[in-house]
């Protein structure tokens, strides 16, 4: 038995089909995912990501500390509430986690990382900021729900009391803040607008039933998936791991090497990447052919072989789609070895699919 | 609960063999089967006159999830592929047993080892 959330008993009852996740039992449909799927891109779902890991680092020199510990720079947090997503590199360069970290005060910040790397994220985490003073809490009395939809934010203010509903409705994209016993941020995994809340977790049961009976589609890690699929999100474990580096991940973007003076772990390791010349890039596929693409195929291409980290058949595409890491030199036109036969895909820009509508041709 | 019609019969890899009026069978994988994959979104069925031995796979059924074979429960040669499978490949999620059959099969002889609909339950009660 794995451990479980303060929602495992509602999943159950609401049939659920409970797999194993990282050593959490979690919902990964509750019937048919291509359904909870198009209710996230069309409406509203919500997904219970209690699993994941909430930790609060306090002490005067938090920031000092996030700045060494991740490759994102938290210079760029100057208004409260702000979020920042990165990932927390060894000294290699390699990713140990991707995370997302919210900018409360100068003296307390809040960390969202993976379930399935709790121990050693917190582990490393442990490794440096004492040098810093930082404490750091795991907020095991959470719960954290995410609401996301087109219409995920309205029905989620209905919710919450009259004083907090304007200021909910307020937030920025990627700002989060504390309202009453509630932290809501304007954040996601399934490329629609909606909101991630962090509650106390003997209140998530009675707001998850609230919202189904507001309309809001209970959703499982299926439909979860291939949502971040569809928005070309990278899947910790999948698309990158302490083996790869963000840059051949498609994570250049959220490394910052723009304050010189910045030491922050695995900068070397990255520099001299990057001087050495990298060999790979990260790519979003389509297939041409008939075939669901899927992790670990081969991607045969005219400057050699790479391999494709996430694959599935998407919903709202009704086409196969992936991510990919293939030789730097890789043309627009691939292959893919899909149980033993060569099919044809195409390199495309990514996302696939944002704010329910479908980007690639 | 799954459903496992009484009047067909079964093999421990979750398939369903229906016999037809002109002894030929129908093929199929079980509600357990489309239940445990989830949405099926591709079906890759066997062209006509193909050759199977028992335990052949002779089909592929992918789902948003997982790819998964479907295997041949007995020997024989495929009289039809469901083409509908490629266009509606969901049909085998809501009639497992029905319009979302795989082949039909000319036996190549009597069918063996294959499981009654109560020891399928037994099966999948055993695997958990």
């Amino acid at each position: 038995m794995g451990r479980r959330t303060p929602l495992y008993d509602l999943h159950v009852g609401q049939g659920a089909r409970m797999v194993d996740f990282g050593g959490w039992d979690m919902p990964v449909n509750y019937g048919s995912q291509i359904e909870e799927h198009h209710a996230v891109r069309r409406d509203a779902g919500i997904f219970d990501v209690s699993h994941m890991c909430v930790i609060d680092a306090r002490g005067p020199r938090v920031r000092e500390f996030f700045s060494k510990l991740i490759a994102n720079d938290v210079a760029k947090l100057t208004q409260s509430g702000k979020a920042l997503y990165s990932c927390m590199l060894n000294e290699a360069g390699g990713v140990i986690d991707d995370l997302i970290v919210y900018f409360l005060t100068e003296s307390w910040f809040r960390v969202v990382v993976n379930a399935g790397t709790r121990d050693k994220d917190l582990a490393w985490m442990r490794g440096i900021a004492p040098q810093f003073g930082v404490e750091l809490t795991e907020r095991t009395d959470l719960a954290m729900l995410a609401v996301q939809g087109p219409n995920a934010r309205a029905k989620v203010a209905e919710l919450l009391p009259a004083e907090h509903r304007e200021a909910a409705l307020a937030l920025e994209v990627f700002f989060g803040r504390e309202l009453g016993p509630w932290f809501v941020a304007r954040t996601g995994y399934t490329g629609e607008d909606g909101f991630e809340i962090m509650l106390p977790a003997d209140e998530a049961a009675r707001v998850w039933r609230t919202l189904n009976e507001r309309g809001v589609k209970s959703a499982g890690l299926g439909a979860r998936d291939t949502l971040r699929l569809e928005a070309a999100m990278n899947l910790y474990g999948n698309d990158m791991d302490e083996n790869q580096n963000p840059l051949e991940s498609g994570l250049a973007w959220t490394v910052s090497f723009e304050n010189p003076a910045r030491d922050f772990v695995g900068r070397r390791a990255l520099e001299s990447l990057k001087s050495a010349g990298l060999e790979k890039k990260f790519v979003a596929l389509l297939l041409e052919d008939r075939g669901v693409l899927r992790g670990h195929q081969k991607v045969v291409t005219g400057s050699g072989d790479g391999e494709i980290t996430s694959g599935t058949f998407s919903p709202t595409m009704e086409k196969s789609i992936a991510l990919a890491r293939v030789p730097r030199g890789t043309g627009a036109a691939v292959q893919v070895d899909v149980r033993g036969k060569l099919l044809n895909a195409r390199v495309v820009k990514a996302p696939f699919v944002r704010h329910g509508k479908i980007l690639v041709s | 609960m799954s459903n496992i019609p009484a009047d067909l019969k079964y093999t421990k890899s979750h398939e369903w063999v229906r016999t037809l009026a002109n002894g030929n069978v129908e093929v199929g994988i079980t509600d357990h089967a489309q239940g445990a994959l989830g949405d099926l979104v591709f079906v890759e069925v066997p062209e006509a006159g193909k050759a199977l031995k028992a335990g052949d796979s002779f089909a592929v059924v992918e789902s948003v999830k997982a790819a998964s074979d479907v295997y041949a429960p007995i020997a024989g040669a495929v009289v039809e592929g469901n083409a509908g499978l490629s266009s509606q490949p969901e049909l085998i999620n809501s009639e497992p047993y029905g319009a979302g059959w795989i082949m039909r099969l000319k036996p190549g002889g009597a069918p063996s080892g294959l499981l009654s609909a109560a020891e399928y339950q037994a099966h999948l009660d055993a695997e958990g």
